[in-house]
C-alpha cells in the first residue's frame, strides 16, 4: 500500500476516534446501569418516588421532578434576559461598545460553575431566606443560578445568528417605513429564530447537565418538590452527592440515573440538531 | 387609544435597556464579589506554598502543579486526536455516510454531561485500566471532553485555509500529505490554538469529572500516577467544608485570574489570526 | 484510602509525619469507609480508614482504633433549645414533629439538615440515635459535616449533626438526654453517641505503614488528633492531669 493511502487509513481512524469514545462512554455506563434497572423495573426506576438506598429503594421521580423545575426555571431566567442582551449588543448599541463587552461575555462564559455556585450560597440563598422564608437552598436559587449561567451561550450564539443575517432584512424594512423596534420585533428575531432556537437548547443542556453549582445551593433533599422555595435534587446532583461513597447496588443506581440522564441529554442533542439543519436548509 | 409605534419602541428598548444593564452588572457583579475578596490575600506565597492544616494556611502550588498536570495530559491526547479528525473531515473526504457519522458523534459527545464524563472516567480508566485516581485517569477524562472543542475549532481553522494554496501544491506536483502538512496545517494552526485554548478553559474549570478520577489528595505529586487536586477541586472543597473563607475566596481569585489570563491570549491570538488575512 | 470523616485527620497526621520524616509520601484519599476497606483488601490501598466498625464479614482483616469521635446534634446559635432527648431528636429527624413550636418556639418549620447516603457520620448517627427509624426524606443532605455546620450557621431553623470536633462557636451542640457531649462524659460513658476511627490492615502492618501507625498511636499523634477534638479513650498523661486538676 502507498504511503498516501496508509496515512489517509491513519487519518480515518483518528477521526473515528470520537465516536469511538462515545461508544466505549454508552457501552460502560449502561454495562454498569442496566442491570439494576433490570432489576427493579423500569417503571418502578423512573416512577418510584423513594430514593433510599439503605433500605434499597431506587425511585428517581422526585429527581426527574427537580430535574425538570430547575432547567424550566432557568429558561425563564435566562431566555428573556439572554435575547434581551442580544438584541442590545447587536442593534442598541455601537459597534465598538458590543466589542468590548464581547470578549468580557465570552470570559464568563469560562468561569468555572463552582464559582457560580458558590456566589449563590453566598448571596442569593440568604437573601432568599431572609426574603421569602424557607431554608433558602431552593429551586428558586438553583434557577436564578443556573439562568445566570447559561446566559452566555445564549447571549452569543442569539447574536452571532442576528449578525449573521443579510443586511437585506434590516435595511428593506426600514426603507418601507417600519420603525427600529418593528424591525428587530418583526423581521430580525423571527429570521434568526432556528439560530436563537439552537441556542436555547443549548443552553438548556448545559443546564441540565450542571452539577457542581447546584450541589452548593439545592439543597438535595431527595423529595418531590412542591414549591420553588423546597429543596430539591436533580438527576445529575444525585449522582454527584452520592457517588464518593456508594457501592454495589447503591452504585448501580447511580449509574442507572446516568442511563436516563444520557438519554435525555441524547435527544435533547438530536432536536437540536434536526432544528439547526432545518435553519439552514 | 392606540399607543403609537413610537412609543411601542421606546418602551421595548427602555425595557431592553434595563434588562441588559441589570443582566451584564449582575454577571460582573459575580466576578467582582470573589475578586474583592480574594485579590488582597494573593501574594507570591500563596501560589509557591502548598496547603497545610487542611487548607487553612499555606497556599495553592500543589494544585496548580495538578492543574497544568492535568491540562497537559488532556491536551497532548485530545490535540493530536482533534487536528487528525479534523484533517481527515476537510481534506480526506466529502460529505459522505463516513463524515456524518463521525460528525453526529462529535456533537452527541459535545452536549454529555460533565459527571458522566466524570462516572465514564471513574469506571474506564480508574477501575477497568486499574490506573487508579491519578493524574493520567483525570486527564485521559478530560481530553475525552474537550475533543468536540479541538474537533470543531480545528475544523474552522483547516476549511478558512483557502483552497488556492492546495491548488499550488497540487500542480506542483505535491502529494495530498505533502499539501497538508506544508501548506494546510502552518497556516490553521493559530484557529487550532484557539481551540486549544478553549480546551485549557474547560480542563482548569471542570470540577465533578476531575474529583471522580484524580481523586482530592492535595499532596504535590510525584509521578502520572499519582491523585492530585486541581484549582478548581481545591476552591470547591474549601468552599465547601468551611475550613477557611479566606483561602477560599483567594483560591477563586487565583482561579479567576488565570481564566482571564488564558482568555485574554486567546482574544489577542484570534485578533492577530484575522488581521493576517 | 477511606473514610472522609477519618481523611482530614489522617492528612493532618501524614502532613505531621512527612516534616518529620523527609521523603516518605503518603497519599490520603476519601472515598468511604466501605471503599476503603474494600480497596485494603484488593491491595489497592495499605492502610483503610473506617469511621465505622467492621462488619461480620470485614472480620477477617485487622483494624485498629486511632482515636475516637463523637456527633454532636447542632442548631442555630440563637436558637432557645439546650436539651433534647434522644426520643425528641428521633422524632424530629424522622419528620413526626416538623414545627419548633413544640418546644415554645416560633411556629416555624424546621430544617433538618443531614448528610448523604452512604456517609459514615450519617450511618454513625442512624445507628446511635435514630435506631429502626428512617430520616425523613424531606431532610437537606450535605455532602460534608463542614457544609452542615454551615447551614446550620445561617440558618435559624435548622438541626443538624455533625463531627463534635468541628463544632465551633457560631453553633449550638444540643445535650441530650441532660448530657452534655464534653470530653469527661464520652471518656466516662455517659455520652455515647460515639464512634471509632479505625485503620484497617489485611495483614500485620510493615514498613512505612507501621511507623505511620506507631507514630498516630504515640503522644505526639495522638496530641494532634485531640487537638482537632477527637477523643482518646486511653487517658494519655497529659489529660490524667488535667482531670486530676
Amino acid at each position: 500500500m502507498s504511503k498516501e493511502k496508509i496515512l489517509e487509513k491513519s487519518f480515518l481512524l483518528i477521526a473515528l476516534s470520537s465516536i469511538s469514545i462515545l461508544g466505549l462512554i454508552a457501552f460502560f455506563i449502561f454495562e454498569q446501569g442496566i442491570p439494576l434497572i433490570w432489576k427493579i423495573g423500569l417503571n418502578s426506576f423512573l416512577l418510584g418516588d423513594r430514593w433510599f438506598p439503605s433500605k434499597e429503594s431506587f425511585g428517581i421521580f422526585p429527581m426527574i421532578v427537580g430535574s425538570f423545575w430547575v432547567t424550566l426555571g432557568s429558561l425563564v431566567v435566562g431566555v428573556p434576559l439572554g435575547l434581551a442582551c442580544a438584541v442590545f449588543l447587536c442593534e442598541l448599541t455601537p459597534p465598538t461598545f458590543a466589542m468590548i463587552l464581547r470578549p468580557m461575555i465570552q470570559l464568563l462564559a469560562a468561569i468555572p460553575s463552582v464559582i457560580y455556585g458558590f456566589w449563590g450560597l453566598i448571596v442569593l440563598v440568604p437573601l432568599i431566606r431572609e426574603s421569602f422564608g424557607g431554608p433558602g437552598l431552593s429551586i428558586l436559587a438553583g434557577s436564578l443560578v443556573l439562568g445566570i449561567m447559561i446566559l452566555p451561550t445564549i447571549i452569543s450564539i442569539s447574536e452571532d445568528s442576528l449578525r449573521a443575517l443579510p443586511r437585506i432584512y434590516k435595511e428593506g424594512a426600514l426603507s418601507l417605513g417600519a420603525t427600529h423596534w418593528q424591525t428587530i420585533w418583526r423581521v430580525l428575531l423571527p429570521a434568526a429564530r432556528s439560530g436563537i432556537v439552537a441556542s436555547v437548547i443549548l443552553g438548556m443542556g448545559r443546564a441540565i447537565g450542571e452539577t457542581m453549582a447546584m450541589i452548593m445551593i439545592l439543597g438535595n433533599a431527595a423529595q418531590l418538590p412542591r414549591s420553588i422555595l423546597d429543596s430539591a435534587r436533580t438527576l445529575t446532583t444525585n449522582i454527584g452527592i452520592e457517588m464518593g461513597y456508594a457501592s454495589g447496588d447503591h452504585r448501580q443506581a447511580l449509574f442507572a440515573t446516568g442511563v436516563v440522564l444520557f438519554f435525555i441529554i441524547m435527544i435533547l442533542n438530536s432536536l437540536a440538531l434536526l432544528v439547526s439543519r432545518k435553519g439552514k436548509a | 387609544m392606540r399607543i403609537s409605534r413610537h412609543h411601542t419602541q421606546a418602551l421595548a428598548k427602555g425595557l431592553i435597556w434595563v434588562a441588559a444593564f441589570f443582566t451584564l452588572a449582575v454577571m460582573f457583579w459575580i466576578l467582582y464579589q470573589v475578586l474583592r475578596e480574594g485579590l488582597p490575600l494573593l501574594h507570591l506565597d500563596f501560589f509557591l506554598q502548598s496547603p497545610r492544616q487542611m487548607g487553612r494556611a499555606g497556599g495553592i502550588f500543589s494544585t496548580i502543579v495538578g492543574t497544568i498536570a492535568l491540562t497537559v495530559v488532556a491536551l497532548v491526547i485530545a490535540t493530536p486526536l482533534g487536528v487528525g479528525t479534523a484533517i481527515f473531515l476537510r481534506e480526506y473526504t466529502r460529505e459522505s455516510r463516513i463524515s456524518r457519522v463521525i460528525r453526529f458523534g462529535t456533537d452527541c459527545l459535545a452536549g454529555v454531561p460533565s459527571i458522566i464524563f466524570g462516572l465514564f472516567g471513574f469506571v474506564f480508566f480508574v477501575i477497568f485500566l486499574r490506573l487508579g485516581w491519578s493524574i493520567l485517569s483525570g486527564g485521559l477524562t478530560l481530553a475525552t471532553m474537550i475533543l468536540p472543542t479541538i474537533i470543531c475549532t480545528a475544523e474552522e481553522a483547516v476549511k478558512a485555509v483557502p483552497y488556492t494554496y492546495r491548488e499550488v501544491s497540487f500542480a506542483l506536483g505535491g502529494t495530498r500529505w505533502q499539501t497538508i502538512r506544508k501548506m494546510v496545517l502552518p497556516n490553521a494552526i493559530p484557529g487550532v490554538l484557539t481551540g486549544v485554548l478553549l480546551g485549557v478553559g474547560r480542563s482548569v474549570g471542570e470540577t465533578a469529572a476531575v474529583i471522580l478520577t484524580a481523586g482530592s489528595s492535595f499532596i504535590t505529586p510525584d509521578s502520572l500516577f499519582s491523585p492530585i487536586r486541581t484549582m478548581a477541586v481545591h476552591f470547591y472543597i474549601l468552599a465547601r467544608e468551611g475550613i477557611s473563607m479566606e483561602m477560599a475566596y483567594a483560591t477563586g481569585a487565583a482561579l479567576i485570574l488565570f481564566i482571564l489570563a488564558i482568555n485574554t491570549v486567546a482574544n489577542w491570538l484570534m485578533y492577530r489570526y484575522i488581521h493576517r488575512g | 484510602m477511606g473514610s472522609t470523616s477519618v481523611e482530614p485527620f489522617a492528612e493532618a497526621l501524614a502532613e505531621e509525619y512527612m516534616s518529620r520524616h523527609p521523603g516518605e509520601k503518603i497519599f490520603v484519599q476519601g472515598g468511604g469507609s466501605s471503599a476503603g476497606i474494600q480497596a485494603v483488601r484488593t491491595g489497592s490501598a495499605e492502610i483503610g480508614m473506617s469511621s465505622r466498625n467492621l462488619i461480620d464479614s470485614e472480620k477477617d482483616l485487622i483494624a485498629v482504633p486511632i482515636i475516637y469521635d463523637a456527633i454532636a446534634v447542632i442548631v442555630h446559635r440563637e436558637n432557645p433549645l439546650n436539651d433534647l432527648t434522644l426520643d425528641q431528636i428521633r422524632k424530629i429527624f424522622s419528620a413526626e414533629i416538623t414545627r419548633w413550636v413544640e418546644w415554645g418556639g416560633k411556629n416555624h418549620p424546621i430544617t433538618l439538615v443531614t448528610r448523604e447516603e452512604g456517609s459514615g457520620t450519617r450511618e454513625a448517627f442512624q445507628k446511635l440515635i435514630m435506631g429502626k427509624r428512617e430520616i425523613s426524606l424531606s431532610a437537606l443532605v450535605q455532602d460534608s459535616n463542614g457544609a452542615i455546620r454551615q447551614v446550620v450557621t445561617d440558618d435559624r431553623n435548622a438541626i443538624g449533626y455533625i463531627s463534635l470536633g468541628l463544632v465551633n462557636d457560631r453553633v449550638k451542640a444540643l445535650k441530650i438526654g441532660g448530657i452534655e457531649a464534653t470530653v469527661d462524659n464520652i471518656q466516662h460513658q455517659r455520652y455515647q453517641i460515639v464512634r471509632p476511627f479505625l485503620f484497617v490492615f489485611k495483614s500485620r502492618p510493615q514498613d512505612l505503614a507501621k511507623d505511620f501507625l506507631d507514630y498516630i498511636l504515640s503522644p505526639p499523634g495522638q496530641k494532634l488528633l485531640v487537638q482537632e477534638g477527637l477523643i482518646s479513650m486511653n487517658p494519655i498523661p497529659e489529660s490524667k492531669k488535667e482531670a486530676r486538676r
